[in-house]
């Protein structure tokens, strides 16, 4: 076999884990082959990942590292070290969107040329605008940003709508923590996000091009600005008789923000708070103009519906919902990263067989960020589609996908959710400004051992209150994490109020952390270990003084320290029996 | 105050530019300062206390000056479940400093962010934009003390 190229995955999660020192390390060591950048390919659990082309095809090699051996391993092509996709995942994937991603050089528009790059905005090019819009009605298409309207009615409404400026915004605003699909897409493909915009512009008339993106997407940010050069290079912003411009906007650190009419507001320089609807940006948007907002992810579905046509793109998924959808898998499972499944896959594929997550180990998963909801372990052969998730009380969301232990506490989660929601709240409105912050106040009070029965009951009234009372997304779905909590896991909150105790032993107020001195080899470095001198040289916890900040159940080597639960372990100055 | 103009002079005047203009001297000096406030509001012709309600409502806008190593910790949903709360608490006590401030020495400023998108790594924090992941105790006193050796030298 000749080897006739070295990828190196360098998405952000490949350079946290070092590839940027394997790229410059293998460059040096590498004369005659070519060694470039690629995107993520999704196995982030595997980084910093290379691939080697060669003219048998590519092999993989994982967990790579900026030494001699390594590189000599890869160019021998040794089968140590090698990468293979697990079958019980590839089984339940659907690479389609992703096809490129990981593949090809992230800065090359040749390289995406090379691969169908472009072919769907030429096919556009010459097909009259109410024929694409035509063309994604057909497919199906709806928004992968969450709420999942249908793609092409919002462009058939932009469409309709004469004014001397029509806008059109890229939602790149991946605020849901625990989500990553977007930056992965944009940081890998950029091209392909772009595409997908300027078909969106020839169907739908729009003159300006926006594109709102995280400033804490550093990466993607350089790789959709060098994209847009290419663009502008190869003149491929010139549709028909007119040409359009593209805009990068950063953000600047606002949950909201996401929210579209937020989203209006702070591209207009302003605080960005939601304005009342109607009127819908589709009348009224930026600076009074048309507008119509698509996610990055819907947007990077388009050339493949123009690429192959709306009714194959339809040919996978579910009745209401068509092609695939990206999930950012993280938590509680042994493959995390990112997964591309067709929809009406069961979420137990996703947890199980994509994920690697062990039958039994799992509590629930949070899907959709903290305006989604859980879904418990024997619900999981629920189908991914929008109306089916939210008939359990979740939703689709943008794809964030949290699995959540046995060893987790739910109201814990709960708070936690509402602790993000309570601080991005942009104040406008009072259910939101003041019923998150009350909401969060009782979890805080439960999970501190202090809570009552009335703050449950408290927190079940308050819930669909704020939702009835707020203005946008956010608000209308900041009291999801805890309302699906209460539904699935009541016994939990009840737990924490009648018997004041946290089962998975999580809530630091209601746990004591002890050393199961028959297995303690005295070893002694969690005396050292311990901050506040908790620990007795006789090896007992004081847990009077102790913070329980798990210092010393980490450094174990005999994993004899453990949580207990609250009242069974020792208080005091030690000496006598823990 | 000639250094804020210098930066501001490349910066349209449209109102729409607010945000930019502010990024650009938070990205030149690491926070916004009272004086930029002002440089800012009479830039685009608007009053101080709108340029002020936009710097308060942006969480990447800083009032306070930072450190020379500015330490985020990720609290994204993946890092919050994987343990970020002792990972902030691990830094502070080590450090000596809370969410928000910067030591005495001017040489570390703590700050918790939503989510760095790194959550297949969690948890994880990132020290001037370089991302640390899977920490550990032992780790991540490692990253600290390394630092602090860097800033000394």
């Amino acid at each position: 076999m000749k080897i006739t190229r070295i990828k190196v995955g360098a998405g952000s999660c490949g350079i946290a884990a070092g590839a940027t020192e394997v790229v410059s390390f293998f460059k040096k060591e590498i004369k005659n082959i070519p060694v470039v950048e690629v995107g993520c390919i999704g196995h982030c659990y595997a980084e910093p990942l290379i691939e080697v082309e060669t003219d048998k095809g590519s092999i993989f090699y994982e967990k790579v590292q900026p030494k001699k051996e390594h590189v000599d391993r890869i160019l021998s092509l040794k089968e140590e070290g090698r990468f293979v996709i697990r079958p019980q995942r590839s089984e339940r994937e659907k690479i389609k969107v992703l096809a490129l991603a990981g593949r090809i050089d992230m800065t090359s528009i040749d390289e995406y040329l090379a691969h169908d790059g472009y072919v769907g905005l030429k096919k556009a090019l010459e097909m009259k605008p109410a024929d694409i819009v035509e063309e994604v009605k057909i497919s199906g298409l709806r928004g992968r940003g969450g709420g999942g309207f249908p793609t092409g009615t919002k462009w058939s409404f932009l469409a309709a709508k004469t004014a001397p400026e029509k806008i059109l915004i890229c939602n790149a605003d991946e605020g849901d923590p625990g989500a990553f699909m977007d930056r992965s897409l944009m940081e890998s493909v950029p091209h392909q996000v772009l595409e997908g915009m300027l078909i969106a512009a020839l169907a739908t008339g729009a003159t300006k091009l926006f594109i709102y993106c995280r400033a804490e997407y550093p990466l993607a940010i350089r790789n959709l600005k060098i994209a847009i050069e290419q663009i502008y290079e190869h003149g491929l912003n010139k549709l028909v008789t007119r040409t359009v411009e593209f805009r990068l906007k950063e953000g600047a650190g606002a949950f909201v923000c996401g929210e579209e009419t937020a989203m209006i507001n702070s591209l207009e320089g302003k605080r960005g708070t939601p304005r009342f609807r109607p009127p819908y940006p589709t009348d009224s948007g930026y600076h009074g103009y048309p507008t119509a907002i698509n996610n990055v992810e819907t947007f990077g579905n388009v050339p493949l519906i123009l690429r192959e046509g709306g009714k194959a793109f339809a040919s996978v998924g579910t009745q209401g919902s068509k092609g695939t959808k990206l999930f950012a898998l993280a938590g509680d499972v042994k493959y995390p990263g990112l997964a591309e499944v067709p929809m009406g896959v069961t979420i137990g594929d996703i947890v199980y067989e994509v994920g690697g997550a062990e039958k039994g180990s799992v509590k629930a998963v949070q899907i959709g960020g903290p305006s989604g909801g859980c879904i418990p372990a024997d619900k999981f052969d629920a189908v991914v589609d929008y109306d089916s998730l939210k008939s359990l009380g979740a939703i689709m969301g943008s794809g964030g996908l949290i699995v959540i232990g046995q060893n987790r506490c739910m109201v814990e989660t709960a708070r936690y959710f509402l602790e993000f929601t309570a601080r991005e709240s942009c104040g406008k409105c009072t259910f939101c400004r003041i019923g998150t912050k009350r909401m969060l106040e009782r979890l805080e009070k439960i999970t501190h051992g202090k809570g009552t029965a009335e703050d449950v009951d408290f927190l079940a009234d308050l819930g669909p209150k704020v939702i009835k009372g707020s203005l946008c997304g956010l608000g209308q779905t900041a009291p999801n994490p805890v309302l699906s909590t209460l539904r699935y896991f009541r016994h939990e909150y009840d737990a924490h109020t009648k018997d004041h105790k946290c089962p998975a032993l999580q809530c630091n107020q209601l746990s004591d952390v002890k050393i199961h001195l028959d297995k303690c080899i005295k070893c002694g470095i969690c005396v050292k270990t311990c901050a506040v001198k908790a620990i007795s040289p006789e090896f007992v916890v004081d847990n009077t003084v102790c913070t329980r900040c798990n210092s010393c159940i980490e450094v174990c080597p005999k994993k004899t320290i453990s949580r207990v639960e609250k009242g069974t372990g020792h208080y005091g100055k030690s000496g006598g029996k823990s | 105050m000639s250094h804020l103009s210098e930066l501001l002079k490349k910066i349209e005047t449209d109102r729409s530019n607010l945000i930019k203009a502010l990024q650009a001297v938070q990205t030149d000096e690491g926070y916004i300062s009272n004086e930029a406030i002002e440089a800012v509001a009479a830039h685009f012709t608007v009053s101080t206390v709108e340029v002020e309600g936009v710097v308060s409502f942006y969480a990447q806008f800083k009032r306070v000056k930072p450190g020379k190593y500015k330490i985020s910790v990720c609290d994204g949903t993946a890092c919050h479940i994987k343990g970020a709360s002792l990972v902030a608490g691990w830094i502070a006590e080590d450090l000596g400093i809370k969410d928000g401030e910067t030591d005495k020495e001017g040489l570390f400023s703590l700050e918790t962010v939503a989510c760095l998108g790194c959550c297949s790594l969690a948890p994880v924090i990132s020290v001037n934009g370089k991302v640390f992941g899977n920490l550990d105790r032992k780790g991540l006193l490692k990253i600290l003390k390394d630092y602090r050796k860097g800033g000394a030298a």
